[in-house]
């Protein structure tokens, strides 16, 4: 199972700027002062190889959407927020002999940074593709009709060529999809979301976004320990510190690396990843929320280690 | 996980010991739940020694946060002081050093907050 991350980012899509991409020169160019970096190779090596994660790489800014791929012929894909638009894209470069496909959408909520990417999402504009968008929710074909409206949009939901149909699914119960077996689960926030889990040949893999924990609530904690049992990558939404999402942030829907961590443990889970980052966090700021996790992890490890991941955009994992 | 008081003048020392998890941080917050009622302007000092606190899960530091936000509403005084290293460093990664004040010490704490329960404390 390979798990590719085309949006990661909470909330709102953002950019790195001119001033951040400036900074990040900078400092790769420092890094490399003195060292023969003559040939294009030798400084592919050095990028890829020697700077820091934070210099090479930027996490990115789409919002959420995660494709499954356990390499059948079908697309499975996590919401559809602006990171939809590039994953598109790269489904019809890829696609030389003009194929139509089906796709599989799975919706956490209809908030617009989980579904402002499928106006962008090209499949939608070929005929004789299938997108199948399933979700939990009663409004979730009104929710993609409307971005699609007047004013908003200039191309109106029916006109879109592609056969696009509205599944309803109910939390708990377990569904065989492309291959997959899927279940949902109710999460706290605003308008509510669902987890998925999401399980193929022996591997399982955990899709939990926008969704707040009530520490006080040890059934509730049970209950997502359940859902997240010995999966072999758990997909969470760490966007706040722990300290602003039960203060400030309290009710805002989204939870902390920390309670990641404990839940993971509780799990027994083997991967967590830390996804939906806040817009406002730069590349170093998220670099060190992942180092601290790593540590957090390592101090209160009490049984086999659960290794900690920071989606980025363009991040592949294989389970 | 145990509380146990100590009155120094105007400052309440309550040292916690053991895990504050799941399993035991109602227990926490109801034990600190009498002491935070004097914890006001003019009123007690509260310090918790953390010295004996080996653990910290995220459902301990709400019961924290929830603590110092009645005591902030109250205009009182409360501090952490004595973390071991693992429970300061879960304070740092979850951000609650900026929550409540946390201090190196029960001296330090009470230099900064008391320190005529300091010179008590000296004295004893």
């Amino acid at each position: 199972m390979l798990i590719r991350f085309w949006g990661t980012r909470g909330s709102l899509p953002v950019s790195l700027g001119t001033a951040a991409l400036q900074e990040k020169l900078v400092k790769a160019l420092l890094a490399a002062s003195g060292r023969n970096l003559d040939t294009e190779d030798k400084a592919r090596a050095f990028v890829t190889g020697m700077l820091d994660f934070a210099v090479s790489h930027t996490f990115g800014g789409n919002s959420s959407c995660v494709q499954i791929d356990i390499g059948g012929g079908d697309y499975v894909i996590c919401d559809m927020g602006s990171g939809a638009r590039e994953l598109g894209n790269s489904i019809l470069a890829a696609n030389t002999q003009q194929k139509t496909n089906t796709f599989h959408v799975f919706l956490s909520h209809l908030h617009w940074d989980h579904i402002m990417g499928f106006p962008f999402f090209v499949p939608a504009y070929r005929p004789g593709n299938r997108i199948r968008i399933y979700g939990c929710h009663s409004a979730l074909e009104q929710a993609f009709r409307m971005q699609h409206s007047s004013p908003s949009f200039p191309i109106e939901f029916d006109r879109l060529p592609a056969k696009i149909e509205f599944v309803q699914l109910t939390p708990g119960q377990r569904y065989d999809i492309a291959g997959l077996a899927v279940t949902a689960k109710l999460q706290a926030h605003s308008g509510d979301s669902f987890g998925y889990r999401f399980e193929h040949g022996g591997k399982s893999v955990v899709y939990s976004t926008d969704s707040e924990h009530k520490l006080e609530d040890l059934g509730e904690a049970e209950s997502f320990a359940s859902f997240f049992r010995g999966a072999d990558l758990v997909i969470f939404d760490a966007m706040y510190s722990l300290a602003d999402a039960i203060s400030v942030k309290e009710d805002w829907g989204h939870s902390s690396n920390i309670v990641g961590v404990e839940l993971c443990q509780m799990a027994g889970a083997k991967r967590l990843c830390l996804f939906h980052h806040e817009p406002i966090s730069d590349d170093e700021h998220l670099v060190g929320i992942w180092r601290e996790t790593r540590r957090l992890e390592e101090i209160t490890r009490s049984d086999a280690p659960l290794e900690i991941l920071a989606a980025y955009d363009g991040l592949e994992i294989v389970i | 996980m145990h509380l146990t008081e100590r009155r120094i003048g105007n400052t309440l020392m309550l040292a916690a010991s053991g895990r504050i998890d799941h399993a035991s941080a109602e227990g926490f917050k109801t034990a600190l739940q009498p002491h935070l009622a004097q914890c006001k302007a003019g009123g007690d000092v509260v310090v918790l020694d953390f010295s004996g606190v080996e653990y910290i899960s995220s459902v301990g530091l709400r019961a924290l946060m929830i603590a110092a936000k009645q005591v902030r509403s109250q205009g009182g005084a409360i501090a952490v002081a004595a973390l071991q290293p693992v429970v300061r460093e879960i304070f740092e990664i979850s951000k609650f050093t900026l929550v409540i004040p946390c201090f190196a010490g029960v001296r330090e704490a009470l230099a900064e907050l008391s320190p005529s329960a300091l010179a008590a404390y000296g004295a004893a």
